[in-house]
Parts: C-alpha cells; sequence; structure tokens
C-alpha cells in the first residue's frame, strides 16, 4: 500500500464537495451584520475536494483500520464484542437522532421513557436501586460515582473520609478519578491467588477512608473469593464499596454488585452492553447507587409521574450537574435496543459463554506461555511473555506478531503487577472455530519466538506501515498538517 | 440462541469436556454461594428484530422530530445540515466498530483522521495544538479550568454570566469537589461587563471564562477581555461555536489561551443532547496540559509517514493519580463526523453556510422587531442567535408554534429568572424564508 495522502494534500482551490441553497432573504452586506474587527481577515484553511475525492479518502483510511467485523479483537477489559448492526439503525430513527434536547417535555416522551426504562432495566442488572445514564464514558462514571461518596460522606458530617483505596490491579482511571475528585488514593496489595490482599486492605483501615474501588472480576479476570469479606471490613470502617463494571460482562444475571455489597455501580454500556466503540468513543459510563444514596446522583433524573416522563433538576442533595444535557443517549439507544434483543436468558447466555470462550484458550496456551494466576477465569485471563522474554521477545513483540495473522492483539503491560502481560478477552461473540484458529496462532508465534525469535522482534510484516516511532512523536509532537495553503 | 452468540449447545458440552468440567456452573464456583442471583433477572425480551424494530419505531414517533417540525431551537444544539457523506462514511465498520488506536499498524486510519481534526481545529481556533476531542463542549470547558489551575498555580476562576447556563453548572461541580472557586460576572446589555472583570480579576485568578458568541448569541469583545487576562497574569479561555468560526477572527488571534466549544454543530445530529463531542485547543506553552489523547506524527521502520497517540506521560494509564486528568477516550466518532462534515463542507462551503445562519438569523430578528410585539432584549451584534423580548409568555409562544409543526426557541427565564419573556431563537442554514415567516406569522397571532 502506497503512503496515504492527508486530506489537505488532496486540496485544489475551487473543488466542492458540498451543496447549499442560495440564500432566499434579502442578503446584506456581512460588515453590516458584524464589525469588521470581528470578521476574519482571511479564510481557515480547511480542505478543497470534490465529493469523490473525500470519499475515496476517507474509505481509504477505513481500510487501515482492524475494527471488531474486520475480524477477532481479544483486546482484555475492552469488551470488544460484536456490535449490533440493528442498533445502529435504532439510534438513527429520525425520532430519536433529530429531537432537541430543550424541546418540551411533552413532545419527547419517547427519549425519557427510553432513559426512564433503561435505568430500571440496569437497576435491575446491578442490583442498585437508581441509575443515571449522565457519565458519558466509564471514566466519567468514575468521578460522578465518587462524587457521589464524598458528597454523601460530607453530607453526614464526615468530612475527613477523604482517602479511596485502590487494589494493585485496578485500571489507571480509578486512582486518576478519585484524585481528579479530590481525594487521597492509597494502594493495597493482591495476594497470590489474585485477590485484595485482606491484611494489606485492614492495616489501611481507618476513619478517613471513605470507601474502596474494585473491579470484580479484576483486571486479572480473576473472581474476588473474598468479596463479602471485603465488604465488611469496608462498610464496618464506614467506607462505601465503589464497583467499576469494565468486567462486568462476566456476570451479567449470575450475581449483582448489589448483592455483594457495592453501594456505587458504573456500567459500560460500550463494552457489556454491544455499543461500538467508535474508534475511541462515544461511550456511556452509567452510574448506580444503593437507595441511601440516591439523593445524590446527577441532575437532572428522569422520572415518572404515573402519566408523563419530565427531567427532574429540583435534587438539593445532587452532586450537581456533570454534562450538558441528558448524557449520550444515542449511546443509550443501542444499549436499550441491545437489551430487549437478548432479555434474561439471553444475557446469562453471554456472560456463561464469554467465561467459556475466556476458559477454553487459557487452556490450551497455559503449557507455552507462562500463567501466573492458575485458576478458572471469568471473562478474560491475564498470561506473561516471561518464558519468550527470556529469547528476547516481549509481549509488545508477539502483539505485533499477532498482526500478521489478522487479530488485533490483546491488551498488554496491563495490570502492572504481572510481568510481560498479555490480557487476553474474547467475548461471548465469537466461535470455536474462531477461538481454535487464534489459539494455533499464538502457539505458532510460541514456536517462532523459541526457533526465531528475531522474526517475532521483526513484525508486523503486513500491515500498511510498520512499528512507529513513538519516542520521535513524543519528543518533538507534530500535532497538525503544517504549510497548509 | 440468541444471533449474536455463535456457540451452541454442542460447541458449549465439548469446550466444557476439554475443560474437564461437568456443567457451566463449574465456571462460577470462585463466586461465593450467598452472592449469586438464584433466579432470572427481571427484564422484558427477548425480542426478535422485528419486534424490536416496531417496538423502537412506536417509542420514537411518539417524539416530535426535526424532520418534520422547523426549529428555531438552539441554545447549545443546533439544527444545522448535515452532508449525507457523513453518515454513510461513520457506517464504514473498519471506523465504528474499532477500539481506542493503541495498535498504531492496524490504527492508521482513526489516527490520521484525528490527526486531520486536530489540524482543522486548530485552523478554525487558531490555536497551536488541539487534542482529539472531549466528551462534549460543557465538559471540555471544564477541564479547561483544570488546565488552568495547573499552569498557573491559582484557585479561582472568573466565568461570565453569558457562558452556556449548563456549561457553568458542570464547572461549579468541579470545582465544587476540587476545592477551586468559580466567581460569575453579571453581563450588561448582554455582553460580559468589563469593569466588573476589571474589579473582580486579580493576583488569584487563573482564568477568565468566556463564550463567544455567548448564550445570547452575541460576539463578545475578545481582544479587550484577553487584554484584561493577560494584564493580571491569567488565562483567557475561550468557548466557541465552531461555524461562526468560519466568518469571525479567530479566538486565538484575539488573545486566547484555550479554546473549546461544543463541535456537535459540525456534522453531528441532535440527537436527543448526545453524543457529540467537545473540542479543546491550546497555545503551544500549554500542550502539555492538555487532557485526553492527542495523536501525533511520526514514522515508522522505513521512514513512511504514521501516526501514534503522543505526549502519553500526561495520562491516567501511566500516571495514574497524577495524571492531568482522569480521561482516557474521546468521542472519536464524533470527532470523525466532524473531519468528514468540514472536509466535505470545506474553505467555502463552511463560509457559506455561516453567511446563510448569519443572513437568516438578522432576517428573522428584523421580521419578528417588526411586528412591534417584539423588542430586541440586548444590543451587540449576532451571530446565528438572537434573543427578543416578548410581552406574551414564551411558553404560549412555543405552544402556539407547536402546532404550526414549528418548535420554537428557549425560553430565557428558565436560566435567567430575571429575563422574563426573553425569548433566545436559532436560525441555521436549513431554516427557509417560508418557515420564518410562519414563524412570524404564527406568534404575531398568539394574544397576551
Amino acid at each position: 500500500m502506497s503512503d496515504m495522502k492527508l486530506i489537505f494534500e488532496l486540496s485544489k482551490p475551487g473543488r466542492k464537495a458540498y451543496s447549499l441553497p442560495d440564500c432566499d432573504v434579502p442578503v446584506q452586506e456581512t460588515a453590516a451584520l458584524i464589525p469588521g474587527e470581528y470578521l476574519r481577515e482571511r479564510d481557515a484553511k480547511l480542505p478543497e475536494v470534490s465529493e469523490v475525492d473525500a470519499v475515496r479518502h476517507f474509505v481509504g483510511l477505513s481500510r487501515r483500520n482492524h475494527g471488531v467485523d474486520s475480524g477477532f479483537y481479544p483486546l482484555g477489559s475492552c469488551t470488544m464484542k460484536y456490535n449490533p448492526k440493528i442498533n445502529e439503525d435504532m439510534a438513527r430513527l429520525p425520532g430519536f437522532a433529530r429531537v432537541h434536547p430543550y424541546q418540551q417535555s411533552e413532545t419527547t416522551q419517547g427519549c425519557l421513557e427510553l432513559l426512564y426504562r433503561l435505568d430500571s432495566m440496569l437497576s435491575e442488572i446491578t442490583g442498585m436501586e437508581r441509575i443515571s445514564l449522565q457519565p458519558a464514558a466509564g471514566a466519567h462514571g468514575e468521578m460522578a460515582g465518587l462524587m457521589i461518596i464524598k458528597a454523601y460522606h460530607e453530607h453526614r458530617g464526615e468530612v475527613k473520609r477523604k482517602k479511596i483505596i485502590v487494589p494493585d490491579t485496578a485500571h489507571g482511571t480509578n486512582p486518576a478519578s478519585a484524585a481528579v475528585v479530590g481525594f487521597e488514593v492509597l494502594q493495597v496489595k493482591s495476594d497470590q491467588r489474585g485477590n485484595v490482599d485482606l491484611d494489606s486492605l485492614k492495616a489501611v483501615m481507618s476513619d478517613e477512608i471513605a470507601g474502596l474501588m474494585l473491579t470484580n472480576p479484576s483486571t486479572l479476570g480473576l473472581f474476588e473469593e473474598n468479596i463479602c469479606e471485603i465488604a465488611r471490613i469496608v462498610h464496618k470502617a464506614g467506607g462505601l464499596l465503589y464497583y467499576d463494571g469494565a468486567n462486568a460482562n462476566a456476570i451479567l444475571g449470575i450475581c449483582r454488585p448489589g448483592d455483594m455489597g457495592f453501594d456505587v455501580v458504573h456500567l459500560n454500556l460500550h463494552k457489556t452492553f454491544s455499543t461500538p466503540h467508535g474508534g475511541g468513543g462515544p461511550g456511556s459510563g452509567p452510574v448506580g447507587v444503593k437507595k441511601e444514596l440516591v439523593p445524590f446522583l446527577p441532575r437532572p433524573v428522569v422520572e415518572f409521574d404515573g402519566s408523563k416522563y419530565y427531567l427532574d433538576n429540583e435534587r438539593p442533595l445532587s452532586i450537581g450537574r456533570i454534562k450538558s444535557f441528558y448524557g449520550n443517549f444515542g449511546v443509550a439507544v443501542r444499549a436499550y435496543a441491545y437489551i430487549l434483543t437478548m432479555g434474561a436468558e439471553g444475557l446469562r447466555r453471554v456472560s456463561e459463554t464469554a467465561v467459556l470462550n475466556a476458559n477454553h484458550i487459557m487452556n490450551r496456551l497455559k503449557e507455552q506461555f507462562l500463567l501466573p494466576y492458575d485458576r478458572v477465569c471469568m471473562h478474560e485471563f491475564v498470561l506473561s511473555a516471561q518464558k519468550q522474554k527470556e529469547k528476547g521477545v516481549a509481549a509488545l513483540d508477539i502483539a505485533k506478531r499477532l498482526l500478521d495473522f489478522g487479530y488485533h492483539p490483546p491488551t498488554i503491560y496491563f495490570p502492572m503487577i504481572v510481568r510481560e502481560a498479555m490480557m487476553i478477552e474474547p467475548t461471548e461473540t465469537e466461535s470455536r472455530e474462531t477461538l481454535d484458529e487464534f489459539i494455533e496462532a499464538m502457539l505458532q508465534i510460541a514456536k517462532e519466538a523459541r526457533e526465531d525469535p528475531e522474526k517475532v522482534r521483526g513484525a508486523p510484516y503486513t500491515t500498511p506501515i510498520s512499528r512507529l516511532d513513538e519516542a520521535k512523536a513524543a519528543r518533538s509532537p507534530v500535532l497538525t498538517c503544517s504549510g497548509l495553503v | 440462541m440468541s444471533r449474536y452468540i455463535p456457540n451452541i449447545d454442542e460447541n458449549q458440552r465439548d469446550m466444557l469436556e476439554g475443560l474437564g468440567l461437568s456443567s457451566i456452573d463449574a465456571l462460577f464456583g470462585d463466586i461465593p454461594e450467598n452472592v449469586r442471583l438464584h433466579r432470572a433477572l427481571n427484564l422484558p425480551g427477548p425480542l426478535s428484530e422485528l419486534e424490536l424494530g416496531k417496538h423502537m419505531g412506536g417509542l420514537a414517533s411518539t417524539n416530535v422530530n426535526t424532520d418534520e417540525y422547523a426549529c428555531f431551537l438552539g441554545a447549545g444544539a443546533y439544527d444545522h445540515f448535515i452532508p449525507a457523506v457523513v453518515n454513510h462514511m461513520l457506517l464504514r465498520q473498519e471506523f465504528y466498530t474499532a477500539y481506542t488506536p493503541y495498535q498504531p499498524e492496524i490504527s492508521q486510519g482513526t489516527l490520521q483522521a484525528v490527526f486531520e481534526y486536530q489540524t482543522m481545529i486548530c485552523e478554525l481556533t487558531g490555536m497551536a495544538a488541539s487534542n482529539a476531542s472531549m466528551y462534549d463542549g460543557a465538559t471540555a470547558l471544564s477541564e479547561a479550568a483544570v488546565a488552568a489551575f495547573q499552569a498557573t498555580g491559582r484557585k479561582e476562576v472568573l466565568a461570565a454570566g453569558t457562558v452556556h447556563p449548563e456549561s457553568r453548572e458542570v464547572l461549579k461541580t468541579h470545582a465544587r469537589f476540587t476545592g477551586k472557586r468559580i466567581i460569575e460576572l453579571s453581563f450588561d446589555s448582554g455582553k460580559t461587563d468589563m469593569e466588573e472583570l476589571e474589579s473582580k480579576i486579580s493576583r488569584d485568578t487563573a482564568a477568565v471564562i468566556v463564550q463567544s458568541p455567548n448564550f445570547f448569541g452575541i460576539i463578545e469583545d475578545l481582544h479587550r477581555i484577553a487584554e484584561i487576562a493577560h494584564k493580571n497574569k491569567a488565562l483567557l479561555i475561550v468557548s466557541a461555536d465552531p461555524v461562526s468560526l468560519a466568518l469571525l477572527k479567530s479566538p486565538g488571534e484575539l488573545g486566547a489561551d484555550i479554546v473549546v466549544g461544543e463541535g456537535q454543530s459540525l456534522g453531528n445530529s441532535i440527537s436527543f443532547g448526545g453524543p457529540y463531542l467537545g473540542f479543546f485547543a491550546t497555545s503551544n506553552e500549554l500542550m502539555r496540559k492538555m487532557p485526553g489523547r492527542i495523536v501525533g506524527e511520526t514514522t515508522d521502520r522505513e521512514g513512511r509517514r504514521g501516526f501514534v497517540l503522543t505526549l502519553q506521560t500526561r495520562e491516567q494509564h501511566i500516571r495514574r493519580e497524577k495524571a492531568t486528568s482522569n480521561i482516557c477516550s474521546n468521542q472519536a466518532l464524533n470527532a470523525l463526523a466532524a473531519t468528514i462534515y468540514m472536509t466535505i463542507m470545506g474553505r467555502q462551503g463552511l463560509k457559506e453556510a455561516a453567511s446563510l445562519c448569519l443572513q437568516k438569523a438578522h432576517y428573522a430578528f428584523d421580521q419578528l422587531v417588526g411586528t412591534g410585539k417584539f423588542q430586541p432584549l440586548f444590543s451587540g451584534p449576532f451571530f446565528k442567535e438572537f434573543t427578543v423580548r416578548s410581552t406574551v409568555p414564551v411558553e404560549a409562544l412555543n405552544k402556539k408554534l407547536l402546532e404550526k409543526k414549528i418548535i420554537g426557541g428557549y425560553d430565557l427565564e428558565k436560566a435567567y429568572p430575571k429575563l422574563l419573556g426573553g425569548w433566545l431563537l436559532a436560525v441555521t442554514e436549513k431554516r427557509t424564508r417560508d418557515e420564518i415567516d410562519a414563524l412570524v406569522q404564527a406568534v404575531r397571532e398568539v394574544e397576551a
């Protein structure tokens, strides 16, 4: 494949890809409407191309991307499941896509009903009292959830509760979100089975603890076996339990965070509930709470008075508004459609299959790759490339070599407590045949690492470009195309 | 069986056997018995594709939509024209089913599109650097305040009262939990009150935050505000309407240090408030204070040009609690929509669309005021949105308009109790003279 031009490099003055109607009102001089000092003296140099040029350009770009529909995408902790096509169509219905957020509520009853019903469904799935669909992403849900925890303690006069406990396996967003909300972060280590080390947990407990953030199953793909004891310890100290729902795809209909003792939950609709990741967004990170925390939810909350749906802004204890309008509504439409399509039994089958698929791969790979925690895993598991590293082949090299087999590689170098980590999450939407082909590719790479490590280190060979110089990009950042004309 | 789950019972049996397990339940043995759900979830469904389509269509049809109604409502979300190409390109699965471009060798599509997006945003805003986009305009503004706190070490911002009310609310939520102070400025004839700004700004001010065109549609005197801010070594944060920037002098040229805004107008449907995108651009000096994802240019082993996520040492996955922000995603697909939109409209088209907005908004304003039933609420120059004072309750106007298949303007009293009878109307390039005349005719008939 030849070098891909930038759209600006295709630009030719005078070409156009748009058509607009003629102005049908009397035209006045621009300068008569806006003082000259406010007007641009030179045009913004946007590209000038024909419609065909534009379409070929973006199709060309798309061909340089790997999506779930291109092939297997076992990116751990990201739940890259299939994104149902019908849901795309539903979100594009004019009655959803072309409704203004400030229309009078009697003209938006369908939108409000959808949000209200999705709240109920997600509350049932998580064992929470209410769910707010305001947060735009998982990290945004974390931030909102932590604000709720802080507001709750402050409301009770417990202002000294300023510390949040985070396990060493947590996503980076957990400590980052806690810091953003003004908490001090305490890290606790994991034990040899990958659970939270109970002695370490007990040792940090005090009346300054606001809460504990936990991903369960953890980022090691393991269910926290001591969850009941952890909940008891944290609650006894007056803290609250926060559930990071990044890995909720393992537990649908099997167990619920609310029943495990969690007080606050966030979900990722773009992971568990099949909405597309969009190349990095938009997502949606609903935040749910137990009954005593409902007053603290972000404003507004969708309510139903028995005959009509409405937005409730009169919530004096609310943490306040965290986003404009009502969250990523278009994402909520897709998740709602997904849950209705699956039903209760279907969702349970999702988790059962996701877990079985992960165990199937893990079991077949654990001889050739080090498996640091040899337990039944949940929907994902973490391998280590330490054996291969002895031959000079790192997790990164294995990831790059997988590209040549047509796969998106696993998440690598995370969680940080596993050296040369490779986190593999197949999801339920992959067939056994796909799993077996992936296993064969991994075994082939393990063989190459033993016999021809240089080959793995040189990968990838089949992609449009080879490994990029990331250090150079960071050292002297070039963030825009220069020399536009 | 679900059509989204390929493995059938037979596969399941074989796979369990391979694991030496007798049942699916054996996979969940680590879950304590007392927290397991011993019942089915109480959920509706499952629905077939046909049933789902009917149900969703039914829900959607109870809403009034802008295909069937002429929309004069703006206030932060705008009914602009979206060329057909945008949706067709967004539906390329390679774009929408991919994730964050962690593996650049197979993500050059997303990465290059973001690089082009960053370039276009810098062109419009007049800034040196842009990130890959944020959740929306309101959160981008809050993140800009955070960047200003970090850059100056100061703990207070002055926010113009003419900034979108919801953006100010989001800002206040942030400030409340981080111990920062937001001081709101009042306005004078719909614009930031310069005297008040000069009296309130101090050596504690991290930034002055203004929106232009502001919530009332009026263009603020950014040059003057920048002078006042910079004299006090405070930053100027401007929230801008990207479409207006095709005509208006860029905030960068006028002295802004950070420019943010709601990018929905750039090819994204209004979709009941989201998903949208917030853009975020800074001067060269503040580049490393930017939150979120950033794409940079580099080369591969053969010296070919390529793009990667860069400046990642700012970010949570490396810095954890010391990161500049907790944000680990962008609104990639919305930013892609914006990139395609800006490409299709291009240098001339965006300017032409902006001019149509300008002309039609002024026509509508003149016609409304011409009825004698409405007075101008403020006097400053405006772009596509304007305010009038109505002698009739705004609610009554909007109700009447709805009967005529017109979505009326925003009732300013909701956010500004003192602006009784204040009506904020947006007129985009989509509105025709007939629609504007119909609006004027309909409200003329409403009795006090």
